[in-house]
């Protein structure tokens, strides 16, 4: 590190590139874990929970990094951007893993960078484009809410992996929860329009409350978060019913082949290049 | 070319005192990510790291600054292996860890939550006392800050803002 120039330093040579965090050409996250599928785990579902948890997360962290630049505050988008990042620290290591035992052999990066929208796996809500802070903090109680009391359930999962993945993301999970519940307190309590956002964020967001309704059985704590934030906000509680399975079959709204575009875009016109 | 005496104890010595890459004035050790170190039967160093959080950038870092170290050293053999299970919390911060971060500037965290937390909406938190001045009136400025690991303060005594590093 001879250089006073920042951008000059980091382009400097390193021996050892596995410590470059971005970009492909990562160095496993799994690497030295036990890759053994443990007896009585079927491999063919455990890769498809992990793939499903891992675009929920990636395609969660795209929406979220979006905000870098835009937030209302530079904490906010502090905040936001290092939300994205657990997220996607926790898909890298799902997809790790979903390689690991579905027999492909395919790295994190085949994964997230090689898959059409018709191959992922997340549920639609996290697709949803744009919207106003409101909707990123409604959007995010929602996921985080719900991908909590999921993962509180598989920190017990057979699969010492997946066990152990869930067991860390909690931890994450449960600050992400907290700062958008009270975010969403704080606005829905707030001025008149920060109301009226948070009402029409809840309504647009209504209509994808029931794929998690069935997409596994986390729904009853997000229905009691959901209850306790709007209540504590003075907001109406949203008004949904069960819904099949969307997302979690692979059919999408339009917004995921955008976004996957601008997420896959360099890796696919250089596919074999590292940076 | 070093010619090291290749004992297991020296090899675990020279892993601790890497330091951590984001929070420098502590090391491994200190910030309770190195598992353990141990010699094989044909000589290869085995170090095991555990992750802070899942995104954090600077676990790359960690583990190739160990390896460069223990080769540094002498080591030839050296293999760096990734531990998930216990995960880590910052009760593994060891208390000369928590002692060097307050000596920073940077409030140390508090115990560890243990089990489910639930969703609390009020009242505040406790406050964290200010690493500086010791005061108890401060607030939080953000939740996330420069690295995931540390929350934003400030003090309204001294005026200071400072970081925290917060339970998980």
């Amino acid at each position: 590190m001879s250089d006073d120039h920042v951008y000059l330093t980091l382009a400097e040579g390193h021996e050892d590139d596995t410590r470059w965090a971005y970009g492909t050409g990562f160095e496993d996250p799994l690497h030295g874990v036990d890759t053994t599928v443990p007896d009585g785990v079927d491999a063919g579902e455990l890769a498809a929970e992990c793939v499903a948890l891992a675009d929920d997360a990636l395609v969660s962290a795209q929406r979220l990094a979006e905000w870098v630049t835009r937030a209302p505050e530079l904490e906010e988008e502090v905040a936001l951007a290092n939300i994205g990042l657990d997220l996607l620290g926790q898909a890298r290591l799902l997809y790790s893993r979903a390689g690991q035992v579905d027999g492909t052999g395919r790295d994190e990066d085949a994964y997230a960078y090689f898959r059409d929208a018709g191959d992922f796996r997340n549920v639609t809500l996290a697709e949803l484009p744009g919207g106003d802070f409101a909707f990123a903090i409604v959007r995010l109680l929602v996921l985080s809410s719900w991908r909590l009391a999921h993962f509180r359930r598989l920190v017990t999962h057979p699969d010492p992996v997946l066990a152990a993945v869930a067991a860390k993301g909690v931890k994450e999970l449960t600050y992400h929860r907290q700062y958008a519940a009270e975010w969403a307190v704080r606005l829905g309590d707030g001025t008149d329009e920060s109301h009226r956002r948070m009402r029409a964020a809840l309504e647009r967001v209504a209509p994808y409350l029931g794929e998690l309704h069935t997409a596994h059985d986390a729904r009853d704590e997000l229905a009691d978060v959901l209850r306790q934030v709007t209540e504590a906000a003075g907001l109406p509680l949203p008004v949904y019913r069960p819904l099949p399975d969307s997302g979690r079959a692979g059919e999408h709204t339009e917004h995921l082949a955008p976004l996957l575009t601008e997420l896959q875009g360099v890796a696919r016109a250089h596919p074999e290049a590292t940076w | 070319m070093v010619t090291a005496r290749l004992d297991a104890r020296r090899a675990r010595h020279i892993a601790e005192q890497v330091p951590d890459p984001e929070l420098p004035m502590l090391t491994l050790a200190d910030l309770g990510v190195l598992r353990d170190v141990e010699l094989t039967g044909d000589g290869t160093v085995v170090a095991r790291l555990t992750p802070t959080y899942s995104g954090c950038p600077a676990m790359a870092e960690m583990r190739a600054d160990v390896a460069a170290r223990l080769h540094e050293a002498g080591y030839a053999s050296v293999e760096i292996r990734t531990v998930l299970d216990p995960p880590w919390t910052t009760d593994w911060i060891t208390e000369s860890g928590r002692r060097k971060l307050a000596e920073h500037g940077i409030a140390p965290p508090g115990a560890a939550p243990r089990g489910p937390v639930p969703l609390v909406l009020s009242p505040a938190r406790p406050a964290v006392p200010c690493p500086r001045c010791g005061s108890r009136d401060t607030e939080e400025t953000s939740r996330f800050a420069a690295t995931s690991c540390k929350a934003l303060w400030r003090c309204r005594d001294c005026r200071e803002p400072f970081e925290y590093v917060k339970e998980i």
